[in-house]
């Protein structure tokens, strides 16, 4: 399998060259919520306004993904937050000022720009009317209500500076905890399915839904002062560039520039092109790309994804289909693996890749490859398997060559059975690329992404759709081939 | 012709052959004959190699049979299943010609070949067009007789040929088989249950009875002098089927 797994790196070139090119644009990375994603752009047009070709991967994925993508190199720089990092990268380790943390950033190579201004630190939030009639105000104030439902984002349920912490710094008693999405919990809140949720203190939503902020009556959350982190090798200028921002954004600014994003559905790029100007005087080049256009280039991204996983899927599984059927000893642990890796939840897949192959495309088809194979595997070892045995000694009888045999009589008797699981693999296959936009491989995933980050339904269906198109495209396309190479005696 | 020593074969704790020797003249038709179970269809797919015996051995004009020789040996040898065992995703024409096209016959003698087995079997050429499917049962068995026949192998092995086909069929098949077989000169294994086909093609009668060899001579031996109480009785309740 790791064999494999290589093969597809060789076809598509090495992965860990691309941001150290010295013609490669520099590319910063954002994670997937709003305040991120603008600064992101931010960042971007600033090394552009230096003279330095700079892309941003916007919505890559969590801390985790970033920080592994900008040691590894695939990324140059990224916003974080000093607070994420002392409790979160680099947890365990004693950082008492920002000092310390800047030096042992240094020892692994990465740099870290003065605080923008803002502190977008953790705070819990629940809807105005219902702690007004609980009474409600301090994070103390919850232990007396033992049965109001917490949703609370995954990273915060996991991280040691999020509820595990805060349950124990206040001896919170609540059992009705879930883990979801940010974006989903807002709504959750509104709906009443929630009683409360994790907060950034720069959102936008908490003034659009009327949140009231709970005091951190006994100071738990640290400081979560915004940075970018960058990689120390980069070029003198782009590090000044970064630079400028430092102490420019407060607090207030922030949620401005959230709720314009996020409220008022203003591009991220025309967000931040609109505060560079205002704030420093930089007048950038802002393309938004209109509709078609992201289609395009939307459906490219995708289709590669697609179309490059699951033709070495096809290369590869049909051997293997026909080693499991016909050597005895291989079938047991061909069929095993093949089944072991499709159970593999495909988000923790997409993660596993990430120290290996680090973020982008790459990951991601390596990680559709291994999920296409289990279906056309099966199929071909099904359909050999299925073949009649006097049809089998009959071309044993006539004297072929076993070769000539799997050629001329076995496969084509199988083809149909082969070509269902190739069939299968590729509905699945253009179902699952939606996810490697999580880890930045573009594709319909990437607007479902953001319209779920934005709670934006036409900017998801923007990628639902065109998925779901795809998928039955597909489906025609295979059965126009399946007329096209299943020998017309097997569909009398 | 084919020469059987001592050849055994069990499928795990059944014995399906015991030590039978066999001699198999050249030229003649030898039917193996018996009940089901009895090991006749396992002798005979014994001699095309497609299952090795467990002791003793098989030789086929005089080569031993072995997987490094079978795969030669089975050019030299026809074989015809039940139901014709035709690929279907082939067309009549496409089976026949399978193995002759694999060896790089030029397309002149692969055609003269077909016209005149299609002639011998007296099947319509407009049905080597069709897929198995799209022919009846007898146009299927003509169909594979034509396939065994392709490479004038000098034996023909023949398990049940008859034995899918509605009487009328078969009775028709039965005469044309026997004249090709005869016309053509060929050594022939044919495996039947039947009494009354047994003695319409065999030279030779072989019967079987769990896994070994009962009686071998002519059919007039088998019913008129039967070497013990198991022949009297296959032959008296075949006989008395057809009787009623």
């Amino acid at each position: 399998m790791t064999r494999t797994v290589f093969l597809l790196v060789m076809v598509l070139g090495s992965p860990s060259v691309g941001a150290q090119g010295d013609d490669a644009p520099l590319v910063v990375g954002s994670k997937k919520f709003t305040e991120s994603v603008i600064l992101g752009e931010m960042a971007a047009q600033l090394l552009r306004e230096a003279g330095l070709a700079a892309e941003h991967r916007a919505e890559v994925g969590g801390t985790r993904v970033l920080w592994e993508a900008l040691r590894r190199g695939d990324l140059d720089a990224y916003p974080d937050y000093t607070g994420t990092i002392t409790q979160e990268i680099l947890a365990g380790e004693a950082l008492p000022d920002e000092a310390a943390l800047r030096a042992r950033l240094a020892e692994l190579g990465i740099g870290m720009t003065a605080p923008l201004g803002f502190n977008n630190t953790y705070a819990l939030g629940m809807q105005e009317e219902t702690a007004t009639r609980l009474g409600i105000a301090t994070i103390s104030d919850l232990r007396a209500h033992p049965d109001l439902a917490f949703g609370f984002t995954n990273e915060f349920m996991d991280r040691a500076d999020g509820w595990p912490g805060l349950q124990r710094a206040y001896a919170l008693p609540h059992a009705d905890v879930r883990g979801l999405d940010h974006d989903l919990a807002y709504r959750g809140l509104d709906d009443g399915a929630l009683a409360l949720t994790d907060l950034y203190s720069t959102d936008a939503e908490i003034a659009y839904y009327g949140l009231r902020v709970l005091r951190d009556d006994r100071a738990f959350f640290p400081a979560y002062r915004a940075v970018f982190l960058y990689r120390l090798d980069l070029p003198p200028e782009a590090i000044a560039a970064l630079e400028r921002l430092g102490g420019r954004i407060g607090e207030a600014a922030m949620q401005a520039l959230n709720a314009r994003a996020k409220l008022e559905r203003t591009p991220e790029a025309l967000v931040a092109a609109t505060f560079l100007r205002d704030a420093l005087g930089i007048e950038s080049e802002v393309t938004v790309a209109g509709f078609w256009e992201r289609l395009w280039q939307r459906t490219a991204e995708h289709l590669l994804l697609v179309g490059l996983s699951l033709f070495v899927a096809i290369l590869v599984a049909i051997p293997l289909g026909i080693a499991a059927a016909r050597v005895p000893r291989l079938e047991g642990p061909i069929l095993g693996i093949v089944g072991v890796i499709y159970t593999i939840p495909s988000l923790a897949l997409l993660v596993f890749m990430i120290p290996l192959l680090g973020i982008g495309a790459v990951p991601a088809m390596v990680a559709l490859f291994l999920y296409s194979l289990l279906p056309i595997v099966r199929n071909t070892h099904a359909g050999l398997q299925g073949i009649a045995p006097p049809l089998r000694e009959s071309a044993e009888a006539l004297g072929l060559s076993p070769g000539a045999r799997l050629r001329l009589v076995e496969l084509p008797l199988a083809g149909p059975s082969i070509l269902a699981g190739i069939k299968t693999s590729a509905v699945i296959n253009i179902g699952t690329a939606t996810l490697g936009a999580l880890i930045g491989a573009g594709g319909y995933g990437q607007p479902i992404l953001t319209g779920i980050r934005l709670d934006d339904t036409a900017l998801i269906l923007e990628g639902a759709v065109p998925a779901a198109a795809l998928a039955l495209a597909a489906q025609l396309l295979f059965d126009g081939i399946e007329r096209l190479v299943v020998p017309q005696g097997l569909r009398l | 012709m084919i020469h059987l020593h001592r050849v055994t074969k069990s499928y795990g704790a059944t014995q399906a052959l015991r030590a039978v020797s066999l001699e198999v003249a050249a030229g003649q038709t030898t039917v193996l004959l018996g009940p089901s179970g009895c090991g006749k269809s396992t002798l005979l797919r014994l001699v095309a190699g497609l299952i090795v015996p467990d002791e003793g051995n098989i030789r086929v004009e005089g080569t031993l049979i072995t997987p490094a020789t079978a795969p030669a040996l089975r050019q030299r040898m026809g074989y015809v299943i039940q139901e014709g065992g035709l690929f279907p995703h082939l067309t009549a024409r496409e089976n026949v010609i399978l193995m002759a096209r694999h060896l790089g016959w030029p397309d002149g003698r692969i055609a003269q070949r077909l016209a005149d087995l299609a002639d011998l079997t007296a099947l319509p050429l407009d049905m080597l067009d069709r897929y198995p499917v799209q022919l009846s049962g007898g146009q299927r068995q003509r169909v594979a007789l034509m396939r065994a026949l392709f490479l004038d192998p000098a034996v023909l092995l023949l398990d049940e040929p008859l034995g899918a086909l509605d009487p009328m069929i078969r009775s028709d098949l039965q005469d044309d088989l026997r004249a090709i077989i005869r016309r053509l000169g060929k050594t022939a294994l044919l495996v039947t249950h039947d009494l009354s086909e047994a003695g319409f093609f065999g030279d030779t009668v072989v019967l079987l009875r769990d896994g070994a060899i009962v009686q071998q001579g002519s059919f007039r031996d088998l019913v008129e002098r039967p070497a013990e109480p198991f022949v009297e009785r296959f032959v008296q309740a075949q006989r008395s089927l057809v009787l009623e």
